[in-house]
């Protein structure tokens, strides 16, 4: 089997095949034993430039994208505005430009617009991350609890997951569905009427995903509750009474967890509202994975990072666990511009030496 | 001044005339319709209708030329170049100008701008309220002395049914008709495009058929009520559809126009966040679409009109969130009414002169258009519904761009427009606004 990303972009969950999401995750797995050297850091991306153009305020993200591309020796320019381009009377397509005249090799968005990071791509020549556009795509989210769960599970296909709160607003359900029902996963949403439209069961291909108006249904027989931020502001559009009513009715609560499988996993892409839509006992429980998913993400970080700023051969790279296994032990020079592992692993030979 | 439109095939459904024929017109009007075995008179200018279609001319109900105040966007030299590029001898000019359309001012200086310009005439409809904003009434009897030819508060829809009511009877008392953009502003909720599917996909808000359906509703009883004529523009959804349909069998004076980008593309183009596939009322789902393709068959439809709304290119490189709303619509509507409702087999030639000539004049009273009859103007819109040529955008008449339909290869294209008997678009073998191919 052969993975290859078909993509200059990392634009969005949907359209990536099952094979792409893999790639990205094992090189992901690959990435992780970095962060936990005492040197941090592999000569992979060195001379290359990434842009972090962050349009909305971020810290995790932000932070996660900084270090995956320092750890990745690649040099890190952050640029945020809280202003769009209507405030700022700069476009962001003038924007792109401007940042364009300088060679960037990879530009990491964050917008609060959707679709934001998919014009920047049409007039770029670089690379383009989505780290979030309005409620569209999350990607690097997605790819970071898929690994997660991943992790714990051993495999997604045939798991149920259940994503509770604000789906109608939100980017992380929404690469979540993609991802989680394109490896096979089941997905039940559920959150009030207001916030989890029933339309959305139809977003995913194949019929995995479902959506409950109680999130006990949703949450009975999960093996991963995953919990979505809800913002203050949706009680001032009546898309909810108030947040307190929230609590009581949509929190996850250890009473409302014990309905999932006993050995399940509870997820939150942060920053966390607690006591609102998650109680500190769920938050800081044995089952939840929120520091997990931290780590992960800059693991994931790294990974896209390497894969679509040319690190060696990252385009067509063979995933063939055997070719794997055997470019491993013998350290092939002559392979490591074909295979994946051979090229991190001759990257880190590499930063051992410097 | 005399002009033989010789050899043609003329289509004219206010006379039921469907035959080889030649038009003479003389001094601006029409003076005869000839049969093919009648002498011709001498000393007349030809012009060579083999092969095509004569109609009488194109009427657009629904454009915004933008000046005064935007003339980035648009000017009436401008428009009116891009309407007759298109085929329309008239177009009728939204009110929503910086300034507003809402005094016989304004209505005034569009008249006299129009003459000046000399191309297509151009209709100026006036605001429902003052400054379009919903509030007090404008000066209807003035404008309409200055020449408007009908009412809209286009792009800012009336939320209160009480005061639609008041200018419904107001305007009545002027034989004005009242033409509404449907969209009930707190159910469409800033959505920017159509709520479904896609806007669920995309991350983008959705404005749901039911903003639209729920005005339409009201605007078909407020006309049964008042007996005001009341026209419902651009109609994209079943439901509004079917509010026009029951209210026509009650009675009322219900008319209803949809426009081109409404039966052509699907909600679906939104896919790429390319801003010129926003506009309001969005592109709908399939189901909405099929709607209104039976509604042009059937004759729920009255007419095809562009909402041409050109936007300078910087605003349309905003975020989708941000970009305005509109896209141009002179120079295609034809095009995509030929392929997409004649070729396609929804209707036949007949229907389509009714939907862009017959019906328009009809639903603003513009006396002596969209007919052939002696004595009317001598506007005529020759098309060649076969002719296949791409659309580019960058050569249009338009000051503006933003169209989905760039480098669209169509089939069928108005070839020449004639107002008053004048020739004042002609396709030429290398034509502009668009290419030729084989």
């Amino acid at each position: 089997m052969k993975a290859v990303l078909n993509q200059k972009h990392l634009l969005g969950i949907r359209g990536l095949s099952a094979e792409e999401i893999t790639h990205i995750l094992d090189t992901a797995e690959t990435f992780r034993e970095v962060s936990e050297r005492e040197i941090k850091k592999v000569p992979t991306l060195r001379g290359r430039t990434v842009i972090n153009l962050f349009f909305e305020p971020s810290t995790r993200t932000r932070t996660s994208f900084e270090i995956a591309g320092k750890r990745l020796s690649a040099d890190v320019i952050n640029i945020n505005s809280s202003s769009s381009s209507v405030t700022k009377g700069e476009t962001l397509l003038d924007t792109a430009r401007n940042l364009e005249a300088m060679s960037p090799d990879l530009i990491v968005i964050r917008h609060p617009s959707a679709g934001a990071p998919h014009q920047l791509a049409r007039v770029c020549r670089a690379g383009v991350v989505n780290a979030g556009d309005g409620a569209h795509e999350h990607p690097t989210q997605a790819l970071l609890d898929a690994l997660t769960i991943r992790q714990q599970k051993g495999s997604l296909r045939g798991l149920r997951v259940a994503i509770l709160g604000d789906i109608l607003h939100s980017r992380v359900a929404r690469s979540n569905a993609h991802l989680l029902t394109t490896l096979g996963a089941s997905v039940s949403l559920a959150g009030p009427g207001t916030l989890a439209p029933p339309e959305f069961a139809s977003l995913a291909v194949g019929g995995g995903l479902r959506v409950e108006s109680r999130i006990e249904d949703a949450i009975e027989g999960a093996d991963v509750v995953m919990v979505l931020r809800i913002q203050r502001e949706r009680q001032d559009s009546a898309f909810l009474p108030s947040l307190r009513e929230y609590a009581v009715h949509y929190g996850l609560t250890l009473k409302r967890l014990r309905l999932a499988k006993p050995d399940a996993i509870v997820m939150h892409p942060g920053p966390m509202n607690r006591g609102i839509e998650i109680s500190s006992d769920v938050a800081d429980g044995a089952r939840s994975l929120i520091l997990d998913q931290v780590a992960n993400g800059l693991a994931v970080r790294m990974a896209v990072l390497y894969l679509l700023g040319g690190g060696a051969g990252a385009l067509n790279v063979s995933t063939n666990p055997a070719t794997q296994a055997k470019v491993e032990t013998e350290s092939s020079p002559e392979a490591s511009t074909e295979s994946l592992s051979a090229a991190v692993a001759a990257a880190h030979a590499d930063s051992s030496k410097s | 001044m005399r002009l033989l439109i010789a050899n043609g095939y003329v289509i004219d459904p206010s006379q039921g005339i469907n035959a080889g024929k030649d038009l003479l017109i003389e001094d601006g009007r029409v003076a005869a319709v000839l049969g093919r075995g009648e002498s011709r008179p001498e000393g007349a200018e030809v012009f060579d209708a083999t092969g095509l279609v004569v109609a009488p001319g194109f009427i657009d109900l629904h454009t915004h030329l933008r000046e005064p105040g935007q003339e980035y966007k648009e000017t009436i030299a401008s428009g009116a170049a891009a309407a007759v590029a298109g085929g329309f001898t008239s177009v009728c000019a939204m009110p929503n100008t910086d300034p507003v359309n809402d005094n016989p001012a304004v209505t005034s200086f569009i008249v006299e701008q129009s003459q000046t310009v000399g191309l297509a005439n151009i209709f100026p409809v006036g605001a429902i309220t003052k400054g379009s904003k919903g509030e007090g009434l404008a000066e209807m009897g003035e404008m309409k002395r200055a020449g408007i030819v009908a009412v809209t508060d286009d792009g800012r829809p009336i939320p209160s049914p009480g005061l639609m009511r008041r200018a419904m009877e107001y305007a009545r008392g002027f034989d004005l008709a009242v033409m509404d953009h449907c969209d009930d502003r707190t159910l469409a909720a800033g959505g920017v495009m159509h709520e479904g599917e896609w806007s669920l996909r995309l991350g983008l808000r959705g404005r749901p058929a039911l903003a639209e359906e729920s005005d339409a509703m009201r605007d078909c009883a407020l006309a049964e009520l008042t007996g005001a004529r009341v026209h419902l523009a651009h109609v994209s959804t079943r439901g509004a559809i079917e509010a026009v349909r029951r209210a026509k069998e009650r009675g009322a004076q219900v008319t209803c126009e949809v426009t081109p980008h409404h039966f052509t593309l699907t909600d679906a183009a939104c896919e790429g966040f390319d801003t010129n596939t926003k506009m309001n009322p969005p592109l709908r789902s399939r189901e909405h679409v099929e709607a209104i393709l039976e509604a042009v068959a059937d004759g729920t439809v009255d007419a095809v009109a562009t909402d041409h709304a050109p936007h300078h290119a910087d605003e349309k490189a905003l975020e989708f969130d941000h970009a305005p709303f509109g896209i141009t619509g002179l120079e295609t509507a034809v095009a995509l009414a030929l392929e997409r409702l004649v070729h396609r087999g929804h209707i036949g030639l007949e229907r389509l002169v009714e939907l862009f000539s017959t019906n328009p004049a009809r639903i603003f009273r513009l006396a002596d258009r969209g007919t052939l009859r002696p004595g009317a103007w001598g506007d005529v819109t020759v098309l060649d519904p076969d002719l296949s040529w791409t659309f580019d955008a960058s050569r249009s008449k338009s000051r503006s761009r933003n169209t989905p339909f760039d480098g669209w290869t169509l089939q069928g294209a108005a070839v020449a427009t004639i107002v008053a008997g004048r020739v004042v678009y002609r396709r030429e073998r290398s034509a502009v606004g668009g290419r030729q191919s084989a």
